[in-house]
């Protein structure tokens, strides 16, 4: 056996700080640029909003030096970027509006979310010192999340809005609870799903050639797929319902590892969609819109019609391949420009080259939180992490495919870019888990003794990584490999330096 | 569980992939379609909210951009609305634009290519970008004289200056203010927009370039220009020129107007062509034929549109008349039809020893920094007659305005050249009055065309000598003048 070499993983703090810089630069930057295209000057305030913006960020980049020191040093400042831009945008937006009178002002409120948004990230990293711990709530997280769901169906605080009731208000308080029941059920489908894979992926009987799972181990989930059908036809709510449905899916492939299930979970979702595109007139309208967008009868409909989908498309078409350029545009001619079609109005100011530098971004984070899950040690991580990232790619795919007539348009906001709190809050705090996980995922292990081959390997190897051990670990690790069926599962080698 | 999960994040790639490639089809591949929807108010927008240029004529803007603090930031505003009206055109939000408003949109609105630059140094420098002005070659004189000549009678008047084609005068009567449309209020706008199109004469469409009129008795200047121009015939030649013509092929015949003679059986051409004698061009035309009488025609500018840059449609001559149908067009009756625009050109071409100009409106364009971005250059368009022809027309159309038909052109101290027209159009309509001319006519300096719808005021009594001739003589007088 070679001798080995005590194995040094950069923990990648110092990248972070260099990338957050660049993160920053690139929101205050879209900032000073709005003030220059709106009023000709550099907005007064943009010293102290570059401060605040650098101050949140860098209180967050030491919380991780402090709690989470081998996260990965990308995630955070593609999502610093994202927020800063979107940011820039709704103020932006929030200049056209207030040229035209009694319009709700959006950019301050927004701020206040993301300061929200970044404290609770943080203290999800400081309460938060292993992931594992969520495994235990794993039951408490799908009632969360059917409670969630329900919320807005009970009368008082459920609220209609154009037709969609998929908000809550107490007070002048309210927010969409469907952003923070995906949150609740990726945790339930990954607790549920690393204990019942393997009964749900070998049990059962055979029906022309796909494996059935047993009754008894589809009951939680299909609790959760009824809720989430519960959405499409109670809150009328395309969107959530497709965002939930997408999730299951993936999480049950993962878990499973079957395609069957995805190809019986489409055509579920394709019949399901059928049904209420015959039942439900609104539903109906959306593929209507989609197919025949530019048809002038489609357009003028006042109700249900393609105007705002097409007025999108009018705004993404002048920009062209560059852009007006920040506040040259009109964004504002679109409704909702700030929250569900804020990437048409991106798309109109920034052009295609920023739109698709946007997109990049959601692909280096999307990836970077897929890289944790491959690089966590436990199943449940995995599920977890690779929901989560999975989750925010979906969502993205869902609102900018609408807008850009890719697949029907149904109401949800763009991660990190939208103005929403309820989506800001649950973005940032999939972030922040993601944060944590890919921490767990990059620490090096601190067994640096070669084994020998016939050495088993000595209790307590794979959480010894744990700074606190007597921190209770949400399963005894014998569990995991009594359950880790798949070889390449929870297999800790990868990451013990010169084992071979 | 790593296989799903690269499976999963592959799959998570390609949904990226493919919103970049629908981004890609919405902004790149799809955006000139939908840049052009009549539905996009964000190219109206795009438009209003900047600097317009304005259209100057003689130094003055007769129409500009005004700063105003509405959702568009700018109004646009037309000083003597009414008499430029045929020149500018509109422009509104509502009703979108005509004449030179939208023909020299892209100069207006700083698009054009000739001005590549100026928006390059826009860009680089922050500045707000801002249209060219474009400068008319119109003479506010000859504008307002052929304006107040035509006063409430529906017509057109176009003068040329002959040996450049730039255009002095352009009017079409009735006219209409510019401004009514051009108003932000939507409502107003449209309003205004039907009411001009449900008005009498309609004033939206300028008679001097949009609309045909058979030219009348100022055809027969095309047709002895096809004789002279054939070799067989002279200033001196006789023709026959009977009372009454019978036509070949029918029962149909020729008369003169008034029912008499012409002074004479036979006469010489200049001599008909001096009283205008029917029956007499009607023979030569026949004698001719209708190929050389065409071809005579599309040399003066029938049969093919121009753009000055306004939009002007063509003038014809028949395809394939028979023998009666050409000897009617010979006398400018029949299928033969003219703007007003294409009679002045006529009378330009033979003031200019038969070399035709270009007809053009725009003299230059200035970018906002004052730098000429484009100057008209004068262009040959035909040759339409040889000088020794545009000599003997000079010589024949002196003789109808110093005894002949156009006396009422006469101006004291110049001698005019010049014909009538009077063209019958339907049994019960008074005919059209017609006058072409120009002056001084040794160095001629402006070439005009007067039309007077129907007669004007004179209705049934009106002749092109008695209606337009003094229209003619008061544009001719102010462009000499200044």
């Amino acid at each position: 056996m070679a001798t080995v070499e005590p194995h040094r993983v950069r923990s990648g703090r110092g990248t972070e700080l260099g990338l957050l810089v660049l993160a920053l630069a690139i929101g205050v930057g879209a900032y000073a640029l709005v003030g220059v295209g709106t009023e000709g000057d550099v907005p007064p305030d943009v010293l102290g909003y570059g401060a605040g913006l650098a101050g949140l960020a860098l209180a967050l980049h030491l919380v991780l030096r402090w709690r989470a020191p081998f996260a990965d040093p990308v995630i955070l400042p593609t999502t610093v970027a994202l927020n800063g831009v979107g940011l820039a945008m709704i103020y932006r937006i929030d200049v056209a509006y207030r040229a035209k009178e009694g319009h709700e002002l959006f950019a301050a409120k927004q701020l206040l979310w993301t300061t929200i948004g970044v404290g609770l990230a943080a203290l999800v990293l400081i309460l938060l010192r292993d992931h594992r711990t969520l495994r235990r709530y794993t039951y408490t997280a799908m009632v969360v999340a059917l409670v969630l769901l329900a919320l807005p169906l009970v009368p008082g605080i459920g609220t209609s809005i154009y037709g969609a009731r998929i908000w809550i208000r107490v007070g002048a308080f309210s927010m969409q609870p469907a952003e923070f029941a995906k949150l609740a059920l990726a945790v339930f489908f990954a607790g549920y799903l690393v204990t019942h894979r393997d009964t749900l992926a070998l049990a059962g009987s055979r029906f022309a050639g796909l494996q059935l799972p047993r009754a008894r181990d589809l009951g939680p989930i299909l609790v959760v797929w009824a809720g989430s059908i519960g959405v499409l036809i109670f809150q009328r709510d395309l969107g959530t319902s497709l965002l939930l449905f997408g999730l299951f899916v993936a999480m049950l492939y993962l878990a499973t590892e079957r395609l069957s299930w995805v190809v019986l979970g489409l055509l579920m979702f394709a019949g399901g969609a059928a049904l209420a595109a015959s039942v439900f007139a609104h539903v109906a309208a959306r593929f209507d819109v989609w197919l025949n967008a530019m048809d002038p009868d489609v357009y003028d409909k006042f109700v249900g019609g393609s105007g705002q989908l097409v007025r999108g498309l009018f705004g993404m078409a002048s920009g062209g391949l560059f852009g007006t350029g920040w506040g040259e545009g009109r964004p504002d001619l679109v409704t909702f420009a700030e929250s569900d079609f804020i990437v048409a109005s991106l798309g109109e100011e920034l052009g295609l080259t920023g739109l698709i530098a946007l997109l990049m971004l959601y692909v280096i984070l999307t990836q970077r939180g897929m890289r944790a899950a491959i690089g966590v040690r436990d199943g449940f991580g995995k599920l977890l992490a690779g929901g989560l990232a999975f989750v925010v790619a979906w969502q993205c795919f869902v609102v900018v495919g609408g807008v850009t007539r890719l697949i029907p348009l149904t109401g949800l906001t763009t991660p990190f870019l939208a103005y929403g709190g309820s989506s800001l809050l649950a973005n940032w705090v999939i972030v922040a888990l993601l944060l944590r996980i890919s921490d767990d995922a990059r620490r090096p292990a601190p067994a640096a003794r070669g084994l020998r081959p016939d050495e088993p390997l000595p209790p307590g190897l794979l959480d010894a990584h744990d700074d606190e051990p007597d921190d209770a670990q949400p399963m005894p690790v014998p569990y995991e490999h009594a359950v880790g069926a798949a070889p390449d599962d929870d297999n800790p080698t990868q990451r013990i330096g010169g084992l071979s | 569980m790593n296989t799903p999960l690269r499976r999963v994040a592959t799959v998570m790639l390609v949904m990226f992939l493919a919103l970049m490639a629908s981004a890609t089809w919405v902004q790149y591949v799809q955006a000139p379609s939908l840049n052009a929807d009549s539905r996009n108010v964000r190219t109206l927008y795009r438009e209003f909210g900047n600097a317009r240029g304005p259209i100057v004529v003689a130094g003055a803007a007769v129409a500009q951009s005004v700063k105003v603090d509405d959702s568009f930031g700018y109004q646009r505003q037309y000083t003597d609305g009414e008499l430029y009206s045929a020149v500018t055109g509109y422009y509104s939000i509502v009703n979108g634009s005509s004449q030179l408003e939208k023909a020299a949109n892209d100069q207006l609105t700083g698009r054009g290519d000739q001005l590549f630059f100026s928006r390059l140094r826009d860009l680089v420098t922050g500045r707000k970008p801002e249209g060219a002005a474009v400068e008319t070659t119109i003479l506010p004189a000859a504008q307002k004289a052929a304006r107040d000549g035509l006063g409430d009678q529906q017509g057109a008047v176009v003068a040329i200056e002959p040996s450049t084609g730039r255009i002095l005068a352009m009017v079409s009567t009735p006219g209409f203010d510019p401004n009514a449309l051009a108003t932000h209020s939507s409502g107003d706008a449209a309003k205004a927009y039907q009411d001009l199109l449900a008005a009498d004469g309609n004033p939206l469409r300028s008679n001097a370039t949009l609309e045909i009129y058979p030219p009348g008795s100022t055809f027969k200047l095309v047709t002895a220009a096809a004789a002279l121009e054939s070799g067989a015939y002279d200033e001196d030649s006789e023709l026959p020129a009977p009372v009454r013509l019978d036509l070949p092929q029918t029962s149909a015949t020729i008369g003169n107007f008034g029912g008499g003679g012409c002074g004479g059986d036979p006469i010489t051409l200049a001599d008909a062509l001096r009283v205008s004698c029917n029956t007499a061009f009607a023979q030569l035309g026949m004698d001719l034929g209708a190929d050389a009488l065409r071809e005579q025609a599309e040399r003066f500018g029938f049969d093919s549109s121009l753009t000055i840059p306004v939009p002007v449609v063509a003038s014809r001559f028949p395809q394939d008349p028979n023998a009666p149908q050409t000897a009617q067009s010979a006398i400018g009756q029949f299928d033969v039809a003219a703007t007003p625009l294409q009679m002045a050109m006529v009378a330009a071409a033979i003031a200019n020893d038969g070399r035709l100009m270009r007809p053009y409106l725009v003299e230059r364009v200035r970018a906002a920094d004052l730098s000429v971005v484009a100057q008209t250059e004068p262009e040959l368009l035909s040759t339409a007659v040889s000088p020794g022809t545009a000599a003997q027309l000079t010589d024949m159309m002196i003789g109808v305005v110093s005894s002949g038909s156009g006396t009422a052109a006469k101006i004291p101290g110049v001698q005019v050249a010049g014909k009538t027209g009077t063209a019958q159009t339907t049994d019960e309509a008074a005919p059209h009055a017609w006058f072409t001319a120009f002056a001084p006519a040794q160095l001629p300096q402006v070439a005009v065309a007067v039309l007077v719808e129907h007669g004007g005021s004179a209705g049934s009594e009106a002749t092109g000598g008695r209606v337009a001739a003094p229209i003619a003589r008061a544009v001719i007088q102010a462009v000499l003048d200044s």
